[in-house]
């Protein structure tokens, strides 16, 4: 299975952007074999508006099971739970630190959306 | 004729110069309050209001059983207002701008036109003088379609006076485009010809002559006197910083029924932005 972390780099180094829609990138672990690809999210990340919901879109599409994040706004949190994707909100520090505390299961799925959107 | 009343800047005079403007020109008129964000002009005109409207824009309404989740109306929409996922189509009609793309280019007819509330209309009349404004439904983002729909209620055989909003960004653009003046409010300071200056880039690209009112002409400094000598553009108007004048103001009284010296000079501006509109038309 695929975890999304939004992220400030493109390595597992790098730190998680509490932003969702306007992170930097995904970073895409796959947990079986962790390995990983970076994702940049620069077209989100001048989106007029609707960041979050293309975000949600791009990690979608890229076969994510799981998103780890800081904020995660209703909009965006809709496409994912479309999608049957559980989001992980309220998480900060080292991508790879962050994947290791999904594995030891200290990370739990949120039910709703932690922040408010933007524009409503 | 429609002559527009715009400002860069906030809290200019806008609606002390539309307001008397539009009482000065005679019963044909017509004042459509344009700032529906935040209109305010009923406050100084007091008009009866006759009837409103509910105002909606277009939004897409997907028929999940004809859409193939092709994606074209995806790609079309700069707006992030419709996403597919997981074979299923999401909209978000807030984000919508209502432009009827979606619709247009989906090959299996699977899109309907729904329709979201963004406000009202209110028609009025104050002492024979036909009134109208918009008002912005809370929590509505979009006001340029509101505006638009402002502009299409203004009978093109009357003389009508629009109060713009604030600032130079789209609803300003959709209050003042192809009206045929815009008399520009700007005080005299820095700040004021920072704003200015950018008003009249505006109106230069909208191709609309314009004319200058200073208010509060005796504070600040000679900044805005001089780049109008410099851009040609014409000072129809000086309004002094007067404590009798603000006075009038908060207790809701337009300058020309506060102060009847005040018509005279409105009236004499309605006759200089005939006489401007009419050489500009030779």
């Amino acid at each position: 299975m695929k975890v999304a972390v939004s992220s400030k780099g493109k390595t597992l180094d790098s730190e998680l952007d509490e932003r969702f829609g306007r992170a930097a990138c995904f970073i895409l672990v796959d947990l079986n074999t962790m390995s990983y690809e970076g994702v940049e999210n620069t077209q989100n990340l001048n989106a007029i508006q609707g960041a979050g919901i293309q975000a949600a879109k791009t990690v979608v599409d890229h076969g994510a099971g799981v998103v780890i994040t800081g904020n995660c706004g209703p909009k965006a949190f809709a496409v994912l739970s479309q999608a049957g994707i559980h989001t992980i909100t309220g998480v900060s520090g080292k991508v790879k630190d962050v994947i290791e505390q999904y594995k030891k299961g200290e990370l739990s799925p949120t039910d709703g959306p932690n922040v408010k959107g933007h524009w409503m | 004729m429609i002559i527009s009343v715009a400002s860069g800047k906030g809290g200019t005079g806008k609606t002390t110069v539309a307001t008397s403007l539009a009482l000065s020109l005679g019963k044909d008129t017509q004042l459509a309050d344009c700032d529906v964000e935040a209109p305010n002009v009923h406050l100084f005109v007091h008009p009866e209001f006759r009837n409103e409207e509910i105002i909606t824009v277009p939004v897409p309404k997907v028929d999940e059983s004809r859409c193939t989740g092709c994606g074209k109306c995806v790609e079309i929409c700069r707006f992030n207002a419709i996403v597919n996922i997981a074979d299923t189509i999401m909209t978000f009609p807030e984000l919508c701008h209502g432009c009827g793309g979606c619709q247009a280019v989906c090959p299996a007819g699977a899109i309907e036109e729904g329709e979201r509330i963004i406000g009202v209309i209110q028609h009025g009349l104050c002492n024979g003088m036909d009134f109208l404004h918009g008002r912005l439904r809370i929590g509505e983002a979009m006001a340029p379609p509101l505006i638009r729909q402002v502009r299409s209620r203004i009978n093109p055989d009357k003389t009508a006076v629009i109060d713009a909003p604030p600032g130079t960004s789209c609803p300003v653009i959709a209050a003042i485009k192809d009206t045929d003046f815009v008399v520009l409010v700007a005080e005299p300071t820095p700040f004021g010809l920072n704003d200015l200056e950018l008003a009249i880039e505006t109106v230069k690209i909208l191709k609309i002559p314009a004319g200058l009112i200073i208010n509060r002409s005796d504070i600040g400094d000679m900044g805005v006197a001089d780049y109008a000598a410099r851009e040609n553009i014409p000072v129809l108007m000086e309004i002094p910083y007067d404590r009798n004048i603000a006075e009038a103001y908060c207790r809701g009284e337009p300058l020309v029924e506060a102060f009847p010296q005040w018509r005279r000079r409105f009236v004499r501006l309605c006759e200089d932005i005939d006489e401007l509109v009419a050489e500009i038309a030779l």
